[in-house]
């Protein structure tokens, strides 16, 4: 549905993106994950046909973004990072001005309008002035414009952004509820987020992708070695110089409580069995032990920050979407 | 709707619903009137004068003494207060962020221009026709002639049409109205200014091209009377240039 080969931009001597390559298939969620400033708003003006790539093509529903733009824009529904709205009209005729501009029949229009007014909850500010409105709701007519026509693909800047949790959970599921029927890209910088809603996560940085994949994959492919979090009653000075000694075991980090510790086990072992004998053969009281997984946070950094070492390392590329863990 | 109407329908809606058109408005009106009241008061003393130098009737030039200059004052107040109209037209779309919105929807750079042009003039036509008053209700009192206050409305709908061009384009280049405003202003000003620069070199190559460049002397000619297609032909091209100039700035946006 969405295809990006080889896309790069320059502003000047800056690269804003370079060489960028990902598809979306039909019915799939896309996150696109990045610090700000790493090219997300960037790549989705491109999508949109709002900017022109340097180099490489984009073809979006099976129209090319410089070729031919207005099909690509009819069959496409945006969300800029900062909803496009006129605080002057409410929201019955900013929606009914948009979907003219879609150029939807009055019928057409019509039903659409309150389908979408329904799917993002705005019955009751429906005919408000936009201009009153508080940002959730700002957000949400922001979200209405973009689906108003009902396009099959949806590319949305940080859609939650400013909302108060309820409301980012309720988004999280009117996205999710619109996979199937519609190809989604959505950016944010919120990790959970991608992790919640997406079914696929592309990481973003200095305009480069440095990962693409589904999200719990992606931790457990950078993971090296299982971490396991440990709980006691009664640690002793000792403890964790003796955890330390047992086989397999490889490192055993204290925390800020003196009674929990962080310990590493050697890739592919389930270490919780022989811990737990041990902890309580010692008499230190076992409270918990749960496996740790790498959080997307930690994902990111670790790929960011492998980015980082390759490019001050070596003057090479390094192969950015299948880089093995160092 | 298509949309151009689409949009010329909401961009006349933003302007009943915002300050500035009725400010603009009551402003324009009320100097068009009380200029337009000054003339004809200063026409009537000067005939009493006349009245009691040589004991008769005079027969007094109303076109000459209240219209012409009716007209030349309006240009001027013009060229202050149509600015202020189009200043919000394109710079607003970027402040709001809504210029992303119509960029990314199906219609042309060409659609868009036209449609907030189009709006904008008729909302000035509108405006102009209101001033009509005057020599509705002067011709209830006096006679004169009727033609040359048509060609001298007819003047004034292409100057401002030509100010509102300029404005526009002024408004394209910018996402601050105040900078707009001021821009097309400057802009106005120094197309006005051409023509005296012109008129001082006299009857040199320089001077004549100065001088046809600027909208003194089209202006000067309609409100005189002498409706020629040249002069509507230097109005027409000038805002249809104009407006050109803008469709390039509005799509550099996207390459810059």
């Amino acid at each position: 549905m969405i295809a990006v080969q080889h896309v790069s931009k320059h502003y000047g001597r800056h690269t804003a993106l370079d060489d960028v390559t990902f598809h979306v298939k039909k019915g799939e969620i896309l996150a696109f994950l990045g610090p700000n400033g790493a090219g997300k708003t960037t790549t989705m003006r491109i999508l949109t046909c709002f900017l022109p790539q340097s180099e490489g093509s984009v073809m979006i529903a099976g129209f090319d973004c410089l070729d031919q733009p207005m099909d690509v824009k009819r069959h496409l529904g945006y969300l800029p990072e900062i909803p496009p709205l006129y605080p002057e009209l409410t929201v019955d005729e900013y929606l009914t001005f948009v979907g003219r501009l879609k150029r939807l029949t009055p019928q057409r229009l019509a039903s659409r309008r309150s389908c979408v007014i329904d799917q993002t909850g705005l019955g009751h500010v429906h005919h408000r002035v936009i201009g009153h409105l508080s940002k959730g709701y700002r957000q949400r007519v922001g979200l209405a414009q973009a689906l108003i026509h009902d396009p099959p693909v949806l590319i949305l800047d940080e859609p939650t952004v400013g909302l108060d949790p309820k409301q980012i959970i309720e988004i999280r599921e009117l996205i999710k509820s619109l996979a199937g029927s519609h190809t989604i890209i959505l950016s944010t910088h919120i990790l959970p987020e991608a992790m919640a809603t997406c079914d696929r996560v592309v990481i973003i940085h200095e305009g480069r992708i440095v990962a693409e994949d589904a999200p719990n994959r992606l931790s457990s492919r950078l993971r090296q070695s299982e971490k396991m979090s440990l709980t006691v009653k009664h640690p002793q000075p000792d403890w964790l110089e003796r955890l330390g000694m047992l086989p397999g075991v490889l490192d055993v980090l204290p925390t800020s409580t003196s009674n929990t510790c962080t310990v590493d086990c050697e890739l592919g072992q389930d270490l919780r069995e022989k811990l737990s004998q041990f902890v309580v053969s010692q008499g230190y009281g076992l409270l918990e032990l749960k496996p740790l997984s790498l959080s997307l946070e930690e994902v990111f950094l670790q790929l960011t920050r492998q980015e980082e070492d390759a490019g001050s390392g070596e003057s090479g590329h390094p192969d950015s979407s299948e880089q093995p863990p160092a | 709707m298509t949309p151009f109407q689409t949009i010329f329908a909401k961009e006349l809606r933003c302007f009943f619903v915002s300050p500035v058109l009725y400010v603009v408005g009551a402003v324009f009106l009320f100097i068009s009137g009380l200029i337009a009241h000054l003339m004809t008061v200063n026409a009537g003393q000067q005939a009493v004068r006349f009245l009691q130098v040589q004991n008769t009737y005079a027969q007094l030039n109303l076109n000459e003494l209240v219209f012409r200059s009716l007209f030349y004052s309006l240009d001027f107040v013009l060229m202050f207060l149509l600015p202020i109209l189009t200043m919000r037209l394109f710079a607003e779309e970027r402040k709001l962020h809504t210029f992303e919105l119509l960029l990314t929807s199906p219609i042309g750079i060409n659609e868009l221009i036209s449609a907030k042009y189009m709006s904008v003039l008729v909302i000035y036509l509108g405006l102009l026709s209101l001033t009509s008053l005057t020599p509705i209700i002067l011709s209830l009192y006096a006679s004169f002639h009727w033609h040359p206050i048509l060609t001298g409305y007819v003047a004034l709908a292409f100057q401002g049409g030509l100010f509102l061009a300029c404005g526009l384009l002024a408004s394209a280049t910018t996402e601050n109205q105040v900078v707009a405003a001021f821009l097309s202003f400057g802009m106005i000003l120094l197309i006005w200014l051409l023509g005296e620069l012109g008129s001082l070199l006299g009857d040199t190559t320089i001077g004549t091209i100065l001088s046809y460049l600027s909208f003194s002397e089209h202006y000067d000619r309609l409100v005189r009377g002498l409706l020629e297609a040249k002069d509507i032909a230097y109005y027409l091209s000038g805002i249809v240039l104009t407006l050109f100039i803008a469709h390039r700035v509005v799509d550099s946006h996207r390459w810059s």
